[in-house]
């Protein structure tokens, strides 16, 4: 490490910072690689939030563009900033599990369309991040590598199923990283690690090389410490990819400059929507969730913005609509792994059998539980009932967005509706658990984007809170503006952003 | 249990079928990914993460299958729905990659159809269909051990080049009131789909290769009592041959499990509603699958495709390419071209009449095209065992040779030894003739000379002729036809000949 980068953190510095800074020569990208996989070795023993760790390429990559950039060869904005990959995304090369036993040990010989992108924007890939097995969960209990532990409080859950991914931000890990959001596992994770996540529009990036959940809800999305970190982010995402048939075909929206321009704390004319079905008002809310919430609408006020009460009475029916699309598409898209092609293989005497199994031992019971309620959901006599019904009510979630829109550029609510809980609390209550999503879920029915961010620590715990931002399909941008706007009044009060007040790790030696 | 034969059965009971018939297209790439589509290449060399299946893969439609569907079900004349989707049919077998296949199920692109199938003796019969729609195939498996099957092998392996090949299925609508004539209809109806698909120049219908298979669904129910509606009679138990691959062996099946079904009612035993086995060598059907064991495929709509919404104007436009249905083409060309019902019927075998149709578009007599193709070139397609349409040759290249032949330029002779050097790659026919330096020989002075030649050695001809055996002159003929290694023309000569003999010829 050269001496001027020695007296800096950078690991605590913002990902457009690093990337300021590489451009101006004050770092090289191996120094910040090296940081950030000394810190990884400091911290992530007892946080875990990553599943695998690519040293090598990461600094090979870092070597790549320090010399590149000495050449004076024009680079992406984030050319050398390091990131974290979540284990749903297959990385040509790179072990790729989500989270599960079944697959082991397999190395994908392609990569995902957005791991394509992260290289060719040249940012280092430091690893892949925990998760639930195949992103069913809201904690990361149900990795079947064991629970990532929130950084603000080791004994519990950071959020799932993409803990790893907010926990490594959160542990200062990693400056930015990938999420994937089927019911709010980049929102839900980032409101209680205290970091930034966004579920784009449906389509607005490509899910081919993603490993599938349920494919009409899955969004892959950026997570970051800021917004305008996740917005440099979600630029390098996005885009129409002629790979994946759902894919929109249309720029990616200008959420960069949106990022800059609600920093300047000017909502005027803004129209904000609280959702009354979201926002705790019937009760069930945490009291330090639902007083910084109120709080935050204050500060959306404060800079302009007129705060308006909407009604969406089909969320009531959506939590329960979800629970039977979600586990009926993953019933299929879970059924490759069969042991015939790649993963787990556990022989017995047929095909049959040995497909029993490796299903048998290579799943969790969380995976189990879904596979057999969606078996059962699409089941011939059962079909109308259930799926069916499903789809009426999602369209009728949609039909209330639409309806809601119709009078306010965004929607907000609390991103979940308790600070996070302890490890093991909820994980023999599967509908205690699912309930943590009841404020994430209807986006991915609707196929809208969603934001959270920090709204500050709730007071009777002293954990994070998270504010969530819903805009119209395609109206990225809103998210980002609305929400560098919040970002910006808060950091205000607290002199920077609330990251920064994690509790300090216990660094091994 | 007395076995009755078909005749007898049909004498006893009304048959009633329908039939699945499944298309494998001949687009390029397959139906969901970039991997080639092409028969016979070493296993697992045209697979990709997509076809594979492997985790986070994922399907984009193949346009031009798109566009072959719609027009295999405008010939059928079916309506295209405006908006059709995809679905997932799931259940786990080692050769479909994904355990399940995309297909599609309630909202098929092609619907209600119907087709005109003309029997030998010239009766039509109009085949209603219920719907064509699209889908891929799955891999292959090969058994290693034991009896080949999959009970009793010691390993099996599984070839995924067929996996998400693009295939439409299309499926008729039960066909009633055919009697002892059902084997032959359902004949004639598979004939008819591959002539179809093969003159749409979607697939290479060819049956022995499974670019074209069928299965078969047949059941026997009593025949009505007089002055009731047959109509109101309800079906029997129906058997489901799966993948017979042969235009004898649609016939031979339907004609098997006719007998099969009416032997058992007429025994009093019940018909067992399943999926039979066909086997050729034998003949006969098997017992599959039953329908209490039958799986729940747990369709629902593929959630990672887009509904296909093919826009009306492309549909009309596709509808204007739409060739001419197989017999009433035939009936037309058998007209215009003077052939008898012997001849076309040899061409239609030999897979020639586009060939032909070509060649006499060309400018040449059909006759002509006719004896080319289906002589000359049909022997050498034979001896390489290609297809004629294989050849090296085109409808135009036998054109320009039969235009040779027209203008004397070459005789039959030389012609076939033109024919020779274009299979060879030599050239144009033209270019072989002037290369090989084929062309008659009608330069009166050296045929006057070779003629005379051929009188010195032969003196005894000219006196002959003179006397009334005009015959005599084809002896010279011969003479000088040897002499200018067949160059000469041969009408010419004659003439010479007769002139020296002071006769007219």
């Amino acid at each position: 490490m050269s001496e001027t980068s020695s007296l800096t953190d950078w690991t605590r510095a913002t990902a457009a910072r690093m990337a300021d800074a590489l451009a101006a020569g004050e770092v090289t990208s191996v120094e910040l690689v090296q940081a950030h996989l000394d810190r990884i070795a400091a911290v992530d023993g007892p946080v875990h939030a990553f599943l695998h760790i690519d040293a090598e390429g990461a600094l090979e990559t870092a070597r790549a563009v320090d010399a590149d950039r000495a050449a004076g060869v024009s680079l992406p904005r984030l050319a050398g900033v390091p990131i974290g990959i979540k284990d749903v995304l297959v990385t040509k090369g790179l072990p790729t599990t989500a989270g599960s036993r079944i697959l082991e040990g397999w190395i994908p010989p392609y990569d995902a369309t957005v791991t394509r992108r992260v290289r060719e924007a040249r940012m280092p890939i430091l690893g892949k991040t925990n998760m639930d097995e195949f992103a069913m969960g809201s904690s990361t209990e149900h990795s079947g590598y064991g629970p990532t532990h929130n950084p603000w409080d080791l004994s519990r859950i950071p959020g799932g199923s993409g803990g790893g991914s907010a926990a490594a931000l959160a542990a200062f890990e990693a400056p930015l990283t990938i999420g994937s959001d089927t019911g709010g596992s980049i929102r839900q994770p980032a409101s209680v690690t205290a970091t930034v996540g966004v579920k784009p529009t449906y389509g607005g990036v490509s899910r081919f090389g993603a490993i599938a959940l349920a494919s009409s809800l899955d969004q892959l999305g950026p997570c970051g410490r800021t917004v305008l970190d996740t917005a440099l982010l979600h630029e390098v995402m996005g885009g129409h990819d002629e790979m994946d048939a759902t894919s929109l075909d249309e720029p990616v929206p200008a959420v960069v400059s949106a990022a800059l321009e609600g920093a300047a704390m000017d909502l005027t004319g803004v129209k904000v929507g609280v959702v009354r079905e979201l926002s705790g008002a019937d009760g069930g809310y945490q009291a330090g969730v639902t007083q910084r919430f109120e709080e935050s609408l204050a500060r959306l006020r404060d800079m302009g913005a007129e705060v308006v009460e909407v009604s969406c009475p089909s969320f009531e029916y959506a939590l329960a609509a979800y629970y039977v699309i979600l586990p009926s598409e993953a019933s299929s898209n879970l059924a490759k792994f069969d042991s015939v092609r790649f993963g787990l293989r556990v022989e017995r005497s047929t095909v049959e059998k040995t497909m029993l199994a490796t299903r048998a031992e290579g799943f969790g019971d969380e995976v189990k539980r879904r596979i057999i309620l969606g078996t059962y959901a699409l089941s011939a006599g059962y079909y109308d009932a259930y799926y069916g019904s499903a789809q009426k009510v999602r369209t009728l979630v949609q039909r209330d967005f639409d309806a809601a829109f119709a009078q306010c550029d965004v929607l907000v609510s609390p991103t979940t509706p308790t600070t996070p809980f302890k490890i093991g609390e909820r994980i023999d209550d599967p509908l205690a658990m699912y309930l943590n999503d009841i404020a994430t879920i209807p986006a991915n029915l609707a196929g809208i984007p969603g934001m959270s961010l920090p709204s500050g620590l709730a007071p009777e715990d002293g954990l994070p809170v998270g504010f969530q931002i819903l805009a119209p399909a395609h109206e990225d941008a809103r998210l980002y503006r609305i929400g560098a706007a919040l970002e910006a009044s808060l950091a205000a009060e607290w002199g920077g952003p609330l990251s920064a007040q994690a509790p300090e790790l216990e660094v091994a030696q | 249990m007395t076995t009755m034969t078909y005749e007898q059965a049909m004498e006893e009971f009304d048959p009633v079928f329908g039939i699945e018939v499944h298309v494998e297209l001949n687009t390029k790439t397959k139906m969901f990914c970039g991997c080639a589509n092409e028969f016979g290449a070493e296993p697992n060399t045209q697979v990709c993460p997509v076809c594979l299946g492997l985790p986070g893969a994922m399907p984009v439609t193949n346009q031009k299958a798109v566009e072959s569907a719609i027009r295999l079900g405008l010939a059928l004349g079916c309506s295209i729905r405006e908006s059709s989707r995809f679905a997932r049919k799931n259940y786990f077998y080692p050769d479909l990659s994904k355990d399940y296949q995309i297909s599609q199920y309630d909202e098929p692109t092609c619907y209600e159809g119907s087709l005109d199938v003309v029997l030998d003796d010239g009766t039509v019969v109009t085949v209603a269909i219920e719907r064509a729609h699209m889908e891929e195939d799955a891999g292959k498996n090969t058994h290693v051990g034991g009896s080949g099957g999959i009970q009793g092998a010691d390993y099996s392996l599984v070839d995924y080049n067929r996996g998400g090949v693009p295939l439409v299925e299309i499926v008729t609508k039960p066909i009633t009131g055919m009697g002892d004539r059902t084997a032959e209809v359902a004949r004639a109806y598979v004939a008819t789909i591959r002539d179809i698909v093969r003159g749409l120049g979607i697939s290479d219908g060819r049956m022995e290769q499974g670019s074209v298979r069928a299965d078969v669904n047949l059941s026997l129910r009593p025949k009505g009592v007089a002055g009731e509606s047959q109509d109101d009679v309800p079906f029997g138990k129906r058997s489901e041959t799966k993948n017979v691959n042969s235009l004898r062996a649609i016939e031979r099946a339907v004609r098997f499990e006719a007998s099969r079904q009416a032997s058992l009612l007429l025994a009093g035993k019940p018909v067992v509603q399943e999926t039979r086995h066909w086997h050729e060598d034998t003949s006969s059907t098997t017992p599959g699958r039953s329908k209490e064991e039958a799986e729940d495929y747990r369709y629902f709509p593929e959630p990672d495709l887009l509904p296909v919404e093919p826009a009306r104007e492309w549909v009309e436009e596709l509808r204007g390419t739409i060739p001419e249905h197989p017999a009433k083409m035939r009936a037309r060309l058998r007209e215009e071209w003077g052939f008898s019902d012997l001849e076309m019927r040899d061409a239609v075998a030999a897979d020639a009449l586009d060939l032909i149709a070509s060649t006499v578009a060309a400018g040449t007599s059909a006759q002509a095209a006719r004896k080319w193709w289906m002589g000359e070139l049909s022997r050498v397609a034979n001896d390489r065992e290609v297809a004629l349409a294989a050849l090296p040759v085109t409808p135009a290249g036998i054109a320009e040779l039969q235009g040779l032949i027209d203008s004397g330029k070459i005789n039959d002779k030389l012609a076939r030894q033109a024919l020779e050097g274009v299979l060879a790659g030599e050239g144009s026919p033209s270019e072989v003739v002037a290369s090989r330096g084929l062309e008659v020989v009608s330069d009166d002075s050296a045929l006057e000379k070779a003629v005379d030649d051929a009188l010195a050695a032969q003196p005894d001809v000219l006196a002959k002729i003179q006397d009334g055996k005009v015959q005599a002159a084809g002896a010279i003929v011969g003479a000088v036809m040897k002499a200018t290694r067949g160059q000469a023309d041969a009408g010419r000569v004659r003439e010479i000949i007769l002139q020296r003999a002071g006769v007219e010829g």
